[in-house]
Formats: structure tokens, C-alpha cells, sequence
């Protein structure tokens, strides 16, 4: 009986938190489109966003890149499609992989951070002290750092991309002697609008869930320094979650368009 | 020299003859079942420094976030230099807050921009306030010679001491010359020598820019020696109010246990 209330609770609580992030959103599009903006703390935040994880997803791209390659290899020789090799880590990567691990990857450094940050901003009081100043803390904290996110991560997706081509290009021009040129001209050849652009507006998406979850858990975080880790730690795993969601309804739509 | 003794004589009027600033009546404020403040009342006048004591959880923080907007009582009326603040909206809340300066028990500096950045960063929105400067660098070195840190500039929050980094958020509270400032446990975390030194610098700016005060602590000390007059507050409603020394000779146990050491 008691796993069952607290089941109920739980359930009852997820739903509770899915409504008030959903108004954090409204209230974005409701702020975020009205002067004053608050644009040099815009390009500091996207400096912040790029920059962190740049690093990041260059290597995790051309490790997935290689890694892919190389666990495909033996089965596509063994059905002798190695040829189709170019074609299947261009498409699996430019539709799916790319857009997924490079948003896990931020959502891991940026979703974190900013559950970190804000969190230790409201601990500390910094927050009141701002709209004390008379500047809305909302516009100038949250507004900024979501449409950072939102704007950065279809950059870092592209970069994440290219140099997972160029991984998956490394190992088939050791192991299957094929130049950059054929590899990047049969990838070229295969890939489609209708394999980017539902990759990109998908990598907009998940920008703007990122940043939205990072900034709810730390614009809220509960009084202390414990408040701030848990932030940092929910914003991770809730930003995970729904980047998952999101990625299932963003392929059932793209695939609604296929058919037609 | 005519207006010259008028403005003697002004300095000279008792406290309770001056103009009322900040008035709140019958403040109530709950979170749950925790009933903070039950009616609590009070007035600032202008030029005063009024003290505020009260133990941990009694409201004390509460209060002073309701009367800066921070938080919405439940029920009761506050009115800051004649405008209530519970009913105004954002705009004109903000211009009022650009006549009030608030020191935060914690100094709450940003982080992530330098001691310049903070003392800038209130004049971002209230540039008319300042005659629409676009060199802000004389008033930021004007607030920080008054706290004694012209020095620190270019310093980073995480650089500075416990102590400065008070002093900066004095000079950051002070910067667009507010009529009235707020200051939330401005000694609490401090040794005595330096917690002695920000209750100097208090009284050197009140004295400078004739600001009025609200000081909110627990700190018997500071009470002392900047207190005009003082309230206690005891389950959410103003139990005990007068002079340090009235308090302090009062026979009531409540009164008497603030004053123990």
C-alpha cells in the first residue's frame, strides 16, 4: 500500500514538475521577445556554450566516427556491401548520431553547468540582488542562456558531424584503401535535404531543451550548497530524458513526410 | 546662509518628527504553516537609522524582501516613499528601487564579473538616474573610495576577502545615491575588527550621502552604536520598540534576553 502512495506521489510530482517547466518555457517567449535585450551577454553566453564544449564534441564525434566504422566493417564484408560502408555512417550519422550524442555530450557539460551556476546564484542571493537592481534576472540569466543553446548547438552538431565523417573516413582509407575524395563524394551523393534539415531542426530543439532544463533546475534550486549539486545532478538526467523524447517525436514526424 | 540653518535645524528635528518614509502596516506573511510575520508595523523616517532585531527565523529577512518586492506578503500594506509597493508593477517598481540600496547578508556579489562590473551593473537600467552618463568610471571610483577600495577594480569577487568583499557591496548598494538603504546582517559572518570597520563605513555613508537606514541583525554591538531607535521582533509582530538604552533597562525577560551575551 505504501509503494503504491508513493508511486502515486512520484507520478504525481513528475507532472507537477513537467507543468511548471513548460511555463518557464512560456514565460521565456514572453520575456525573450521584448526590449531591452540583453544581446553582449547573449554573444558572452554562446561564447560560454561553443567554446566549453567544442572540445568535447570534436572528439567524441571522431571516436564515434572510428568506432562505428570499424564495428561495421566485418559485417558489411561479410555480406560483401563494404562499398555501402560511406552511405550508411554519412546517413546514421548526419540523421541520427550526430544530432543524439552531441546533444548528450552537452547536455552533460552545458545542462549541468548552468543547473551549477544559477543554483549558486540563487543560494548566494545574487539573483535578488539583480532585481533589486532593477534588472529582470529572468531576461538577462535565463532568456540568454536558453537562446544561446538553442542557436549553438546546430553549430556543434555540424562540427560534430564533419569530424566523424573524417574518423569514419581515417579507417576505411587504412583498412579498405579508399581516398578522402571517393569517401566525402559518395557521402555527398547519398545524403539528402531530407536527411538534413530534419537533423537540424531536431539539434534546435535539443538545444533549447538543454539550456531550458539547466537553467529550471538552477533558477530554482533549493536553498544550499546541496541544492546547487542537485541542480546540477537532476538537470543532467531530466535533459537526457527528454532529449530522448524529443529525438522519438522529431524521427515519428520526419518519418510522417517520408511516406507522403 | 539662510537655507544653511534651515537645513541645521532639519537634522536637529526629532526622529519622530521627520517625514515617514517607509510605513508598513499589519504585515502578515506564511509559508505552509510557518506563520512568519503576524502583523507586523513599522516606520523609517527620513535621515534615520532604524534597527531591527530579531532571532534566526523570525521574519526578520522576510520582511525586509517584502519591502523591496523580493516577496509578496499575504495581507498588510507597505508604502515606500509614498508608493505601495504590493499593488505597483514591474516599471514602477523598479524606479523606486532605483532610490534603494540593499547590502545582502551574504554581499552577493556576481561571480562572474569584476568589482567594477558589479558597481556598473545597477546603472545598466537606472542611466537616466545618473543624467544618462556614458563614462561610468567616476562614479564606480567615487563608491569604492568611499569604501576604501579604489584598488580592487579590476579584481575578480573570488580574489577579494570576506571583509572587502562587504565593502564592495556597500559601494555597489550606494552607487546610483539611494535615499534609503537596507542592510540584511551587514556584520554577521565577520570578525569583530572587521565587522567594526563596515559599522564605520555605515555610519561615514549615512553621514555622506543622508541616507536613511534600516538595519537588520542580532548583532548587539552594531545595534549600539548605530541604532537611533530599534524594534524587536518576536513571532512575527514588533514586540518591543525604543531607544537602545530604553531596551536595554527594560524589565521584560524577552526584551532583556536579546541584549545577553
Amino acid at each position: 500500500m505504501a509503494y503504491i502512495a508513493r508511486t502515486t506521489q512520484q507520478i504525481r510530482k513528475f507532472f507537477i514538475e513537467i507543468g511548471e517547466l513548460s511555463y518557464f518555457a512560456g514565460r521565456f517567449f514572453k520575456v525573450g521577445f521584448k526590449p531591452p535585450f540583453e544581446f553582449k551577454e547573449f554573444l558572452r553566453q554562446c561564447y560560454n556554450v561553443g567554446n566549453r564544449s567544442l572540445v568535447l564534441v570534436l572528439v567524441t564525434g571522431f571516436i564515434i566516427g572510428l568506432v562505428l566504422t570499424l564495428q561495421s566493417r566485418p559485417t558489411l564484408i561479410e555480406f560483401g556491401a563494404v562499398s555501402w560502408m560511406p552511405n550508411m555512417v554519412g546517413i546514421s550519422i548526419v540523421r541520427e548520431l550526430g544530432p543524439v550524442i552531441t546533444a548528450l555530450v552537452c547536455a552533460g557539460r552545458i545542462a549541468s553547468g548552468f543547473g551549477a551556476e544559477l543554483g549558486s546564484m540563487r543560494v548566494t542571493e545574487q539573483i535578488d540582488a539583480m532585481e533589486v537592481s532593477g534588472t529582470n534576472p529572468f531576461k538577462f540569466l535565463v532568456v540568454t542562456r536558453i537562446a544561446a543553446t538553442t542557436l549553438m548547438l546546430p553549430l556543434l552538431v555540424v562540427l560534430g558531424d564533419a569530424v566523424a565523417l573524417y574518423g569514419s573516413a581515417l579507417v576505411e582509407n587504412f583498412k579498405g584503401n579508399v581516398s578522402f575524395q571517393l569517401y566525402f563524394n559518395t557521402v555527398f551523393d547519398a545524403l539528402s535535404y531530407g536527411d538534413l534539415i530534419p537533423a537540424t531542426i531536431k539539434s534546435f530543439f535539443f538545444g533549447f531543451a538543454i539550456g531550458l532544463v539547466g537553467c529550471y533546475k538552477g533558477y530554482f534550486s533549493k536553498k544550499g550548497t546541496a541544492g546547487v549539486g542537485t541542480a546540477a545532478n537532476t538537470a543532467v538526467v531530466f535533459t537526457s530524458m527528454l532529449l530522448f523524447v524529443i529525438d522519438f517525436i522529431a524521427v515519428f514526424i520526419s518519418d510522417i513526410f517520408y511516406e507522403l | 546662509m539662510k537655507i544653511k540653518e534651515e537645513e541645521i535645524m532639519e537634522d536637529e528635528k526629532p526622529v519622530a518628527s521627520k517625514k515617514v518614509i517607509i510605513d508598513i502596516q499589519d504585515l502578515y506573511k506564511s509559508f505552509g504553516d510557518n506563520h512568519v510575520l503576524n502583523g507586523f508595523n513599522m516606520q523609517l523616517h527620513e535621515g534615520e537609522n532604524l534597527v531591527v532585531m530579531g532571532k534566526s527565523g523570525s521574519g526578520k529577512s522576510v520582511m525586509i524582501k517584502c519591502l523591496v518586492g523580493l516577496m509578496k506578503p499575504d495581507s498588510g500594506h507597505i508604502s515606500v516613499m509614498g508608493k505601495d509597493i504590493v499593488t505597483l508593477d514591474q516599471e514602477a517598481l523598479d524606479i523606486i528601487r532605483a532610490d534603494i540600496g540593499f547590502l545582502f547578508q551574504g554581499s552577493a556579489l556576481y561571480d562572474s564579473m569584476t568589482v567594477r562590473e558589479n558597481l556598473e551593473f545597477p546603472m545598466r537600467r537606472h542611466k537616466e538616474k545618473l543624467a544618462n552618463v556614458k563614462d561610468t568610471e567616476p562614479f564606480v571610483l567615487e563608491a569604492l573610495r568611499s569604501v576604501g577600495l579604489e584598488h580592487t577594480m579590476e579584481l575578480m569577487p573570488a580574489e577579494l576577502s570576506g571583509g572587502m568583499k562587504r565593502r564592495v557591496a556597500l559601494a555597489r548598494a550606494i552607487i546610483l545615491r539611494p535615499k534609503i538603504i537596507f542592510y540584511d546582517e551587514p556584520t554577521s559572518g565577520l570578525d569583530p575588527i572587521t565587522a567594526k570597520e563596515i559599522i564605520e563605513l555605515m555610519r561615514s555613508i549615512q553621514k555622506k550621502y543622508g541616507t536613511s537606514s534600516l538595519i537588520i541583525t542580532h548583532d548587539v554591538d552594531c545595534a549600539r552604536v548605530i541604532s537611533e531607535r530599534m524594534i524587536l521582533l518576536v513571532d512575527g509582530i514588533n514586540y518591543a520598540e525604543g531607544t537602545f538604552e530604553e531596551l536595554v533597562s527594560s524589565t521584560d525577560e524577552k526584551v532583556l534576553a536579546f541584549f545577553k551575551k
